[in-house]
This record gives structure tokens, sequence and C-alpha cells, in this order.
């Protein structure tokens, strides 16, 4: 069963047929080819797939398109700049080393992105729990949680 | 793709109510945190459904106080709207303690506190405390709204008090409930987030001086569904609180608890867990004092 949803994707205005069945996940890769969001688990416990809808981080994998109509959804491709350099966030996690496979990287850029919209001066703790729902294989964590506190003293001394 | 035969996005309660009498394959789905994974493992009964989403229901949305001061909980708000709730983080706080142990981010953005219920998980974190609150469970159908306690809303694993063409679509805590009540929640489980509790515990206490007045303590995963332990209230309530109190508390709450091995646990571990946990969350609701 097709249906017609209209949503805002990364700043854009879409109106796009899906399939009941697919995942916001399935649209965004397969229809959209927005292949930045990835899929880890599939149900819900990696976070590989976070995408913000109106500004809140979900898991894309366990949430249906359609749901996605009216929404305002940004992507991994749409935190980078319009001319493709990269977001604070994104330029810390590559200084601190922060990426090494990158699989999970768009969704921890993701949740990161979040949680300093909601909070700007997250403790190491707070940070820990607003990346609670992403995994990550390689890193061992320290040097994304060194790339988050550095983008929020950044942010600190360039408001002073 | 999901193993879903169709969709429906209910905008009312009443055709919610009129889709689940005529189609017996209707299944509802809120947040999907659970419906959606449980379809996508091809579990027993989640496979070719006909889903009912209820997320756009205005009715369903929403905390609120009554007239009478009894605080209303929409079923379809997320655990992290009921977390940042201002009337839920004053008057209610172990509540948020216990939707604010669900999983992770994501989970807490769109899983919902009536769905947490709805499933009968015995493992629900924000079951123990909404049992220790003497929730009433307000369900809709077409032959208008009734009120279940919650404890008579759970049946068994995963079985509740909802027949065909109903809806559970509030939680009612009455102001008795929670009103000079002090209240703590703790999760015990192997990580601090995205994980289930291998044992939960909330507790509810009102004290004057050092009498303890009213006592409500409640469990999840200490059985088949979560259980309050009335003898160990019963006991507890009147005495003035001490350390031997505490521990005869504890001890009491065993015989009220049916544990189980698990891959989680083993039951000699759960009852250990059972012992301790109500004195620490006794404890840390009074703000102290004692060798929990
Ligand atoms: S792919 Fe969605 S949470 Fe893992
Ligand atoms: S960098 Fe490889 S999974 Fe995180």
């Amino acid at each position: 069963m097709l249906k017609k949803i209209n949503c805002i994707i990364n700043g854009e205005p879409k109106e796009i047929e899906v399939d009941v069945r697919e995942s916001l996940l399935d649209m965004l890769r397969n229809r959209l080819h927005l292949t930045g969001t990835k899929q880890g688990c599939g149900v819900g416990e990696c976070g590989a797939c976070a995408v913000l809808i109106d500004g809140n981080t979900i898991d894309s994998c366990i949430y249906m398109a359609v749901w996605a109509d009216g929404k305002n959804i940004t992507t991994i491709e749409g935190i980078s700049k319009p001319d493709g350099s990269l977001s604070d966030i994104q330029q810390n996690y590559v200084d601190k080393g922060a990426v090494q496979c990158g699989f999970c990287t768009p969704g921890f850029v993701i949740s990161t992105t979040a949680l300093l919209n909601k909070n700007d001066d997250p403790s190491r703790d707070e940070i820990r729990r607003g990346l609670s729902g992403n995994l990550c294989r390689c890193t061992g964590y320290q040097k994304i949680l060194d790339a988050v506190e550095t983008t929020v003293e950044q942010r600190r001394n360039s408001k002073k | 793709m999901y193993q879903i035969n169709g969709y429906l996005e209910a905008s009312t309660i009443s055709e919610a109510i009129d889709y689940l009498n005529k189609n017996d394959n209707a299944q509802i789905i809120a947040g999907g945190t659970d419906v959606l994974i449980k379809t996508r493992e091809r579990k027993g009964g989640y496979v070719d459904r006909d889903l009912v989403g209820i997320m756009r229901i205005p009715e369903l949305k929403g905390i609120k106080i009554d007239a009478e001061g009894n605080i209303v909980i929409g079923a379809t708000s997320s655990f992290t709207e009921v977390e940042e709730n201002e009337i839920i983080k004053s008057n209610i706080p172990s509540l948020c303690t216990a939707v604010g142990s669900v999983g992770g981010p994501q989970i807490r953005n769109m899983g919902t506190i009536g769905g947490n219920v709805a499933n009968g998980a015995t493992s629900a974190d924000s079951a123990s405390t909404l049992f220790a609150l003497d929730t009433i469970v307000r369900i809709a159908s077409k032959e208008g709204i009734r009120e279940v306690p919650i404890e008579e809303f759970y049946l068994g694993p995963g079985k509740v008090a909802l027949n065909k063409g109903e809806i559970l679509t509030s939680f009612v805590i009455l102001k008795k409930n929670y009103k000079g009540f002090k209240g703590d929640y703790i999760k015990y489980s192997h990580r601090k987030a995205m994980d289930i509790a291998t044992l939960g515990c909330s507790v509810m206490i009102k004290i004057n001086g050092q009498i303890i007045e009213e006592l409500k303590i409640a469990y999840g995963v200490a059985g088949p569904t979560p259980v309050r332990a009335k003898g160990a209230e019963e006991y507890g309530v009147g005495k003035e609180i001490s350390q031997e109190v505490l521990n005869e508390i504890g001890e009491m709450c065993l015989k009220d608890t049916s544990a189980r091995d698990s891959w989680r646990a083993s039951k000699a571990f759960r009852e250990q867990l059972i012992r301790e946990l109500p004195k620490r969350a006794i404890n840390n609701a009074i703000g102290g004092g004692f060798n929990a």
C-alpha cells in the first residue's frame, strides 16, 4: 500500500510516495539516496540510524516512513554546511580522533547535535547519558566524549 | 520493510475504536519502540497485522492536573515528555527517575508510557512506580470509559485487561496517593542505559517525624507482573523508622514476590535485590541517614 507524505528534509519541502511497510531509514536511503544515515542493528539498539525529527533524536529504523508526514527531519547530510564543510561538532570528531571506521559517526553527530541544542553546558556524565543510545565498536568512547567536550568549550569561548 | 499488512493513522479515539472493532487483525501501535521491533523479529502475533497508529490523536497526549488535584497522564506521552514535565517533576520525581531509566534518548523520545504498560511486561520501568502510586488506568471503548486499578490491569506476562475494541487512554494518579509522599525508583541493571531491568523497585513513603505514616513498595521483574509488597507495607506503617525496621521490611518483601531464574540473573540474586532495593529506595526518598 502506497501513501503520499509531505515533509521537510534538511530544510527542503518534499512530497514522497512511500510504502506503509517502509521504515524512515528505508525511505531516506533507498528513495532519497541520503545514505549518510546508516543501518546497524535495525532494532533500535545502536543509534547508527539516528536522525532529528522536529529537533528530537529518534532511531529511524524503528520509525515508520508514514509517520514522517508533516515533520521536519534533519539527517547527517543536513548537519554539514551547505558548501559541504563540516559543522563544529563534526570537525571536532575528526580532530579528536573520534572517528575510526566511521559507521557510527553520523548517528553520534546527530545525537551530539540534539544534546548540545538542549544543554549547552553538559557535564561529562550528561554527555554520556545524551549519547547512551549510540554504540561504537571502534573508539572506546573516550575520544567521542573529548570531541563533544571540546565543542562545548569552543562554543563557550566564542560567546565571550 | 516491516512485515505488516496495512496501516491506518487514526485521528480520533472513536476512529481507532471503530477500526479495532471491525478488524480482528488490527493492532495498536504507539511510539513503535516495542511493536516495530517485535514485527521485525517476526515474533508470534506481530506479523502481518493491520497497525493502527494513535500518535496523532490529540486526546491521548498531554499531562495535566484536574480540578480535584489528580494528575492525568495521556497514554501517548513519551518517556521524555513525562521526564521533563513540570507537573511530574515537582509532584512525583520518582516517576521522572523511572521513565528516565528507559533505554536511551532515542527510545525515550518515541516510546510512550501507555505502551510501556499496555504491553504487559513485568520489566516496564514506569510500571512499578505507577503501582506504588495506586494509579488508575482509564480505558475507552464504544461503550464509554471505564477505570481499572493498575494492579487489576495486569493479568499475566504480556496479558493485560484490554478487551477487543478498547484503548488505554490515560493514567490517573489521585492526589491522596502522591501529595505528601516522597519516593524513589531504583533500576538494577547490568548497563546504565539501553538495558532491561534485572529488578526494579519503586517506593512511595509518607513520614511524620520518624513515624512511617504510609508506605507503598512495588517491584518489576519480581514476578510475572509488576507487584506490590503489601505485607511489608502493612508491617512498616506506624513504625518508627530504624535500621531494624528497614531490614525487616526488606525481608518481608520476599513473601510478596516470586522472583525466578533468567539469563539476566539467578533467583537468589534477584531475592537479594528484593531485600536490598526497598531499603535503599526508602533511604534515598527520605534523604538518607540509614545504612541501606
Ligand atoms: S540501526 Fe537503528 S538503532 Fe541500530
Ligand atoms: S568508529 Fe567504528 S563504530 Fe564507531
